[in-house]
C-alpha cells in the first residue's frame, strides 16, 4: 500500500473533473485520479450543445433560461441554483471559447446557436436558439479543450486509478474528509490518497439499464462510495430517457437533429408530437417526448415488424446541412444500421441517458451530509452530483453547462478550503475495506457470474423502472434487485492476477450498480406521483402537496449487520417561480 | 474452422434489410494475440470460437468471449461507439476501433485476427502503454496560446477560418494512426501522426499565436520530416481525418512560414 498526500484530490477526469482541476491546480497541490484516460470520458459523447443566453442570433436572456430549466425540471429544481446555472452560463461558454474551443460560428464570426428541447423565448412562447455548439461534437470539443488546458496548467493525473472508497474521519464529533482509496489497475496496488479536499466528479450510473446511451464504464462509482459511507443520495428515482437512441443499441442521436428540423414519425408517417406538444412539438422536453414515443408504440403505431420503435426523419433536410451540422450522428446511422439518413428515416427508441439525482451538494459544490449540513472538505460536481439544477428532468444542453459551471465552482471551493484546512488524520486501517473487497472477490469460489447478474439487473431495470412505472413494477424491481444482491455475494472472477484485472474491475462496478439500482427503485416506489422523468401510471399527476420535495436516501446498517434504505425528504428551494401545469 | 454457418432466428418477420430484426447467428473464430507477463514471458495466439450476429461489433465479440469463455481476456473500452478512442486494435492486420468494426464488414468466414496496436509496449493482451503516445501529444503545445488583453466577449472567427482546421479537431487520440506508421514502429522517438494532427489543429487556428513555436518543435529531427507519406495513418483514422494531408500542410508551413 502506498500513501500520497495532496491538498486537493479530484476523482474523475471528464468535463466536471477537468474543469475543477484547471481551477484547483492554480490554487492548490492537486491530483486527479481517473478510472479512464482523461479524454476517454463520456463527456466526449455529448453532441448537441451547451446552453447559454448569449443572444448571438436572436433575443434571449438568462432569466428565460432560468425559467425553462425550472419548468423543464417540473418544479423540483432548486430555483436559486438554476439562476446561478443560467447566469454563469454566459461566462462559462465564453471561458471555453477563450480556452480554444472551436465553436461553430455565425456569419459575423460569433458563436453560433441553435434550438434545443425545452428552451424557449419569453417563458414558453416559441423555441429559441440558445445552444452553443460545435457540429454534433460539442462534448468532444469540450473534453478535448479541457484536457488541452489541463496540459497547459500542468495538472497531475493518475490514469487508470479506480477510486473505491471515501475516507471520513471523526474530528470533534464531526465527520471530515480525510482522503480516498484507489486501486491501480496496471499493478493491482492499493493507494491511499490523503487530501484536505476531495471532489467527486466521477460521472453517472446509467449502466444499470440495458438500452442506454451510457458508456460501459458509467457505473456510479462515486455515488456508491459516498452512499456506503453513510452519505445520502438525492432524487435517484429521476432518470432521464433520451427520446432518440439508435433502436436496440441505445447509441445517442442528438436532440440537435430535431433542433435542425428533424421530425419524429410513427408507422403511418404521422408527425405525432403535434398531438402531445402543440407549441414545441418535437422540441418538447425529453420526458414528454419519450412518453409520447412509448404511447405511440403501446397503441400499435410503432414501426418495423415488432412495432417497437419510431422514426427520426431527416430526409427533408438538405444533405449539406446534415454534413455540416450533424456529421457524426449521420455516420452512426450508416455504420451501425446501414441506413442512409439523406434518404431513409432512422429507427429510434428512448434510451436511458442521464441521472438527475446523485450526491447532494449546495451551490458551492459542497457535499451535504443531511438536508443542510456540508461535510467539511468534500465536494461533488457533474452527473455524480445533485445540486439540484435538473430537478425531475434535465433540459438538453444543460449538462455540458452544469459540468462547466459547477465543476469550476467545486474546483475553486475545494482549493480555497484546502488552503486553510489541515490534513485530517486517517481513520484506522484506511485501506482495509478495499483490500477486503478485492481479496474476497479474487479468492471467491462461488458459482455466480458477473455477466449473468448484470444482465438480470439490466433486464429488470428496463422492464420495471423505465419510462412507465407502477407500484407493481417497482415492487418487482426491488424484490429482484434484492435477490441479485444476495447472489452477488456468491460471485467469483476468473482472472486472479494483479495486472490489468478488468474481470475484477467489472465485478466491483457491478456491486456499485446493484446498490444504486436498489436506491433508485426504492425511491421511485415511495414517490406516489408523476413528475418529470418519473412517471407512475397509478399516480399519473403531479402532487405538489405531498411530493414537492427532494428524496434523500440513506443506507442504514442494523446491529445485526442487515442493510436497509431509509428515505427522508428535503424541501425544494423556490424563489420567484410558482409551480404551474407543464405544457409544451 | 473457416466456414461460417448461418442460423436464422425465424421469429422475425419480413421487413426491409436496414430494419431486419432477425438475428443471424454465425460461427466466428477470433484469433487473439495473448500476453500476460504474470503467466508467460512470450505472447501467443489463442483461437476462440463463438456464435454471434454478424451485425455485431468486434467489441461485442470480445465481450462475449470475456464474459462467457475467458474472463482473463483484457482490453480497454468505454463508449462503444467510436468516440472515446479506447479500443484501437489491429484487426485483420489493420488498425481499427473494435467498436466501429462490424463483423460482417471484415469477412467473418475466416478467422479474424486481433492484436494490440504496434509500436507501444504491450502490458497485457490488447492493452498497450499509452504514456509515450500522450507524451508526444503534450510536447507539441496542444492548447491555444494568445497574448494581450482578453476580450470581454468571444474572440471573433470567420466561418472560413473555423473551417480551416475543422478536420483535425475531430481527433480522439486513439493512436490508430501513430501505431500504424512504419516510421513510428522503427523509431519510437518520432512524434507520430497524432501529435502532428494535434499541432495542426492549433497552427491553423486563426486565434492562436504560437504557430512558430510549434513548427520549431516539429522541425526537430524527430518531427514532421520523418514522415514518408505512406498514408497508413489516413487509412487507419476511424474519424476520417486526412492525417497525411495535415502532416503535409505542416511541412509546407515550415518551408513557407505561412499558415
Amino acid at each position: 500500500m502506498q500513501i500520497h498526500k495532496y491538498d486537493t484530490v479530484i476523482v474523475g477526469a471528464g468535463g466536471a473533473g477537468m474543469r475543477a482541476a484547471i481551477e484547483s491546480t492554480k490554487r492548490s497541490r492537486t491530483a486527479v485520479l481517473t478510472k479512464l484516460y482523461p479524454t476517454r470520458s463520456h463527456t466526449g459523447a455529448a453532441q448537441g450543445g451547451m446552453a447559454a443566453a448569449l443572444a448571438n442570433v436572436e433575443e434571449d436572456n438568462w432569466e428565460w433560461h432560468t425559467f425553462d430549466t425550472i419548468k423543464g425540471g417540473d418544479y423540483l429544481v432548486d430555483q436559486d441554483a438554476a439562476e446561478i446555472l443560467a447566469k454563469e452560463a454566459i461566462d462559462s461558454v465564453l471561458d471555453l471559447e477563450k480556452m480554444g474551443l472551436p465553436f461553430n460560428r455565425t456569419p459575423q464570426g460569433r458563436i453560433d446557436q441553435r434550438r434545443f428541447g425545452g428552451h424557449s423565448r419569453n417563458h414558453g412562447e416559441a423555441p429559441v436558439r440558445r445552444s452553443c455548439y460545435a457540429a454534433d461534437r460539442t462534448g468532444h470539443m469540450i473534453l478535448q479543450t479541457l484536457y488541452q488546458n489541463c496540459v497547459k496548467e500542468g495538472v497531475e493525473f493518475f490514469n487508470e486509478f479506480y477510486v473505491l472508497d471515501l475516507l471520513l474521519s471523526e474530528v470533534d464529533g464531526q465527520r471530515r474528509t480525510a482522503g480516498v482509496v484507489a486501486y491501480e489497475l496496471a499493478t493491482g496496488e492499493i493507494h491511499v490518497f490523503r487530501a484536505k479536499a476531495v471532489v467527486f466528479a466521477s460521472g453517472g450510473n446509467g449502466k444499470f439499464f440495458k438500452v442506454t446511451s451510457n458508456a460501459h464504464t458509467l457505473t456510479g462509482d462515486g455515488q456508491a462510495a459516498a452512499f456506503r459511507r453513510g452519505l445520502p443520495l438525492e432524487d435517484m428515482e429521476f432518470f432521464q430517457f433520451h427520446p432518440t437512441g439508435i433502436w436496440k443499441m441505445g447509441i445517442l442521436l442528438t436532440e440537435g437533429a430535431r433542433g435542425e428540423g428533424g421530425i419524429l414519425r410513427n408507422k403511418d408517417g404521422e408527425r405525432f408530437m403535434e398531438k402531445y406538444a402543440p407549441v414545441m412539438k418535437d422540441l418538447a422536453s425529453r420526458d414528454v417526448v419519450s412518453r409520447a414515443i412509448y404511447t405511440e408504440i403501446r397503441e400499435g403505431r410503432g414501426c418495423g415488424a415488432d412495432k417497437d420503435h419510431v422514426y427520426l426523419d431527416l430526409t427533408h433536410l438538405p444533405p449539406e446541412q446534415l454534413d455540416a451540422k450533424l456529421p457524426d450522428i449521420t455516420e452512426f446511422a450508416r455504420t451501425y444500421l446501414g441506413i442512409e439518413p439523406y434518404t431513409d428515416p432512422v429507427p429510434i427508441q428512448p434510451t436511458a441517458h442521464y441521472a438527475m439525482g446523485g450526491i447532494p451538494t449546495n451551490v458551492e459544490g459542497e457535499v451535504l451530509a443531511g438536508n443542510t449540513d456540508p461535510v467539511p472538505g468534500l465536494y461533488a460536481a457533474g452527473e455524480v452530483a445533485c445540486v439540484s439544477v435538473h430537478g425531475a428532468n434535465r433540459l438538453g444542453t444543460n449538462s455540458l453547462l452544469d459540468i462547466n459551471v459547477f465543476g469550476r465552482r467545486a474546483g475553486i471551493a475545494a482549493a480555497e478550503y484546502a488552503a486553510t484546512a489541515d490534513l485530517v488524520e486517517l481513520p484506522e486501517e484506511p485501506s482495509k475495506f478495499v483490500e477486503d473487497e478485492i481479496e474476497n472477490l479474487r479468492d471467491a469460489t462461488g458459482n455466480e457470474r458477473v455477466v449473468e447478474i448484470r444482465k438480470a439487473l439490466q433486464e429488470t431495470m428496463d422492464r420495471n423502472v423505465m419510462v412507465f412505472r407502477t407500484e407493481q413494477t417497482l415492487k418487482e424491481a426491488v424484490e429482484e434487485i434484492g435477490q441479485l444482491r444476495k447472489r452477488y455475494r456468491n460471485i467469483s472472477v476468473q482472472d486472479k492476477g494483479k495486472r490489468f484485472n478488468t474481470d475484477l474491475l467489472e465485478a466491483l462496478e457491478l456491486g456499485n450498480l446493484l446498490d444504486l439500482a436498489e436506491v433508485t427503485a426504492v425511491s421511485a416506489l415511495a414517490r406516489k406521483e408523476s413528475r418529470g422523468g418519473h412517471y407512475r401510471e397509478d399516480f399519473p399527476t403531479r402532487d405538489d402537496v405531498n411530493f414537492m420535495r427532494h428524496t434523500m436516501a440513506y443506507r442504514e446498517v442494523g446491529d445485526d449487520g442487515t442493510e436497509s434504505i431509509r428515505l427522508d425528504y428535503k424541501p425544494v428551494v423556490q424563489t420567484r417561480y410558482q409551480p404551474m401545469e407543464r405544457k409544451y | 474452422m473457416g466456414t461460417a454457418t448461418l442460423e436464422k432466428n425465424d421469429s422475425a418477420g419480413p421487413v426491409d434489410s436496414a430494419e431486419n430484426s432477425a438475428t443471424h447467428l454465425i460461427t466466428v473464430v477470433l484469433r487473439i494475440r495473448r500476453f500476460n507477463p504474470e503467466v508467460a514471458e512470450e505472447s501467443s495466439w489463442q483461437d476462440f470460437t463463438l456464435k454471434i450476429d454478424a451485425k455485431e461489433r468486434v467489441l461485442d465479440a470480445l465481450h462475449q468471449i470475456k464474459w462467457e469463455q475467458d474472463g482473463t481476456l483484457t482490453f480497454r473500452r468505454s463508449c462503444a461507439h467510436g468516440i472515446c478512442g479506447s479500443d484501437a486494435m489491429r484487426i485483420n492486420g489493420r488498425n481499427r476501433l473494435a467498436c466501429k468494426t462490424l463483423l460482417k464488414d471484415i469477412n467473418p468466414e475466416k478467422p479474424i485476427t486481433v492484436e494490440p496496436i504496434k509500436g507501444l509496449a504491450v502490458l497485457k493482451d490488447l492493452v498497450v502503454d499509452m504514456e509515450p503516445f500522450f507524451q508526444a501529444y503534450r510536447d507539441v503545445m496542444p492548447f491555444l496560446v494568445t497574448s494581450g488583453n482578453e476580450p470581454t466577449r468571444e474572440r471573433l472567427q470567420s466561418a472560413a477560418d473555423r473551417e480551416r482546421f475543422d478536420d483535425t479537431t475531430k481527433c480522439i487520440l486513439c493512436a490508430a494512426c501513430t501505431s500504424s506508421c512504419p516510421v513510428f514502429w522503427n523509431d519510437g522517438q518520432y512524434f507520430g501522426p497524432a501529435a502532428i494532427v494535434g499541432a495542426h489543429r492549433f497552427i491553423f487556428d486563426s486565434r492562436d499565436e504560437a504557430g512558430e513555436q510549434r513548427l520549431e518543435i516539429l522541425n526537430d529531427r524527430d518531427g514532421v520530416w520523418r514522415c514518408r507519406t505512406t498514408f497508413n495513418c489516413t487509412d487507419a483514422c476511424p474519424r476520417g481525418i486526412e492525417v497525411t494531408k495535415a502532416i503535409q500542410e505542416v511541412k509546407r508551413a515550415l518551408i513557407t512560414r505561412r499558415f
